[in-house]
């Protein structure tokens, strides 16, 4: 199984994520040789096996829906790159 | 002092023989001496450790504390921990302070831990020999052409250099046994639950589990006793209640029966570590073990499952790394903001992180996700139904924990495929969410080997035990890479 240029390019759009011109040669290989290797999952029996949830079989647990965080903001976007009235900034984009 | 284990400093921090402030000095100087060789830390927090060792002291003084209460650890770089950055070995978080402590973080600040820095690692956790670090791969000092293992690789480094009592790590896939074996040192992953992934930056949440790498089971004991148990901020941390693990090293012996699976013992086993692996169990029988052979019909397919489901996961978790709350921003101008996370997220990930970003939305797309990732889950199944079935006659699982040992810098960077199979014997563990560790079991080529122990979900007692035994039999555990005695 083989990705082409193509294929890898509709995926970084997918994911947000771009590949340089450089890259893109070794990411379609190398992601073709993994395909490869997990196809091996379609040579299994799975019929009648229902698919795992939970590893220990067990439901999440719930709890009241109260709030119980404070707000931190300010301390939270110490981290931001840009940040304006309490607005995380993003650069200016044409669309 | 770096030659005692956490235990035997318990003792003497207890009875005033020497002090937290001495100690942390003490690994503070062998930091800053052999650091430089094996890259192991990312951030090294001198002046918290002096002032919690400081603190500890006083504790300690007024006749209070917990057996960690001085002792010098190190966090893999995964943890959150408040005010310190936590760049989980990516450029993208080079510049991330995180503002809170992981639970881990918090329960062993509190048990009066001293932290002496944050560990090197794959980024986002994703590797399998450190060499994927955005700070550069750590190395192994049994041999610094050869790599620590990964992805929890400087902790394991610096647990086997002596330049921490214990450290912290994950294990998603393999990540903390895998370099407890290559480093000599022993790594366990408790059960999916045991210990909360609240403040762990998530790689693959179904698989993520925290752990130790200690020198020995009874260090590991001491640890997870602190570490484990219920979190309200984690919703899939068990409510189980911790059992208390060092009682159970003093439980006398019992005479389990070990299953040692065929299929971990195949072509890809290098024959020198499956005779070291063989000689291990031969201890076990001699401490009055019975040794049964298993089959686990599906194992072999557990990597595959796993460069599915982890994938997967790690494209959806990953996708909050955006540029714009927190982490590495892309300089300049953008066409459109998809374009803008598209540069910020292609300059700020490395190859590998891609790769499985790309090949996690890969199978979760349109037309692919039955044939991938639901039948990955499917088989998820199977291999946890053979563990279970196994369990019905064995307590315990045995078998190598690597193929080999630790292998070159640079040998299998450039050939995923072959990185990914340095897992399969440690890939099965986390997908049934089952506790496993790697204790050491000698030497192959002067480079340490490990034997890995598998037990059913919540069985960290009778694991500890058998690998606090095993240890009691033989010496592996306490050897000390030439060069770092001193």
């Amino acid at each position: 199984m083989s990705l082409n240029r193509e294929d890898v390019e509709k995926l970084c759009l997918l994911a947000r994520l771009k590949i340089t011109p450089e890259e893109m040669t070794d990411v379609a290989s190398k992601l073709s040789d993994i395909v490869t290797l997990v196809n091996q999952l379609r040579t299994a029996d799975t019929t009648e096996v229902v698919p795992m949830a939970h590893p220990l079989d067990i439901a999440q647990r719930l709890r009241e829906d109260k709030v119980t965080e404070s707000d931190r903001h300010e301390h939270y976007q110490q981290n931001a790159s840009m940040v304006e009235r309490d607005l995380y900034l993003v650069p200016k984009v044409i669309e | 002092m770096h030659e005692a284990t956490i235990a035997q400093l318990a003792q003497e921090l207890k009875s005033r023989k020497i002090s937290s402030q001495e100690l942390t000095k003490h690994f503070l100087e062998r930091i800053s001496r052999l650091d430089a060789d094996l890259n192991a830390f990312i951030t090294i927090t001198q002046n918290d450790a002096l002032a919690q060792a400081k603190a500890a002291d006083a504790r300690l003084a007024s006749g209070e504390g917990t057996p960690l209460t001085g002792i010098p650890i190190a966090h893999k770089d995964i943890f959150c921990t408040k005010g310190v950055k936590t760049s989980c070995g990516s450029r993208m978080l080079d510049n991330f302070i995180s503002p809170y402590d992981a639970t881990v973080v918090a329960r062993l600040k509190q048990a009066g831990a001293v932290m002496l820095g944050k560990t090197n690692m794959d980024e986002f956790a994703m590797g399998s020999s450190n060499e994927t670090s955005f700070y550069g791969p750590a190395h192994n000092p049994w041999d610094r052409d050869t790599v620590p293992g990964g992805s929890s690789g400087g902790s394991a480094a610096a647990v086997a250099a002596r330049m921490a009592c214990g450290a912290t790590g994950t294990d998603t896939g393999g990540s903390i046994r895998q370099p407890a074996a290559f480093s000599g040192v022993t790594g366990v992953k408790p059960t999916y639950g045991r210990v909360s992934r609240y403040g762990i930056v998530a790689f693959a949440s179904s698989l993520d589990q925290a752990g130790t790498l200690t020198r020995t089971a009874e260090d590991a004991a001491l640890m997870l006793q602190i570490m484990s148990g219920p979190d309200e901020l984690d919703s899939t941390a068990l409510p189980n209640l911790v059992p208390d693990f060092c009682k159970a090293l003093k439980d006398p012996w019992e005479n389990i029966t070990i299953g040692v699976p065929d299929n971990f013992f195949d072509k890809d086993l290098d024959p020198n570590n499956a005779q070291l692996i063989r000689d291990a169990l031969s201890v076990f029988e001699k401490l009055g073990a019975t040794i049964k052979e298993i089959h686990l019909e599906n194992i072999h397919l557990s990597v595959p499952v796993y460069y599915v489901v982890a994938p997967a996961e790690a494209s959806s978790n990953l996708s909050r790394f955006d540029g714009i709350r927190y982490g590495y921003r892309a300089e300049g101008e953008s066409g459109n903001l998809a374009e803008f996370y598209m540069r910020t997220r292609g300059e700020g990930f490395g190859a590998e992180v891609k790769r499985r970003i790309l090949m996690g939305t890969y199978v979760l797309s349109a037309g692919y996700y039955d044939a991938y990732y639901l039948q990955a889950q499917k088989i998820r199944q199977l291999i946890s139904q053979d563990f279970s079935r196994a369990f019905e006659d064995v307590d315990l699982i045995a078998g190598p924990t690597a193929p080999t040992p630790a292998f070159s810098i640079g040998q299998k960077i450039n050939d995923p495929i072959q990185m990914y199979l340095n897992d399969i014997y440690t890939i099965g563990a986390p997908l049934a969410g089952l506790p496993a560790l790697s204790t050491p079991c000698g030497l192959v080529n002067n480079l340490p080997v490990g034997l890995q122990l598998i037990g059913p979900h919540l069985s960290e007692e009778r694991l500890l035990k058998a690998a606090h035994y095993f240890q009691q039999e033989t010496d592996w555990h306490t050897l000390v890479p030439p060069g770092y005695f001193e």
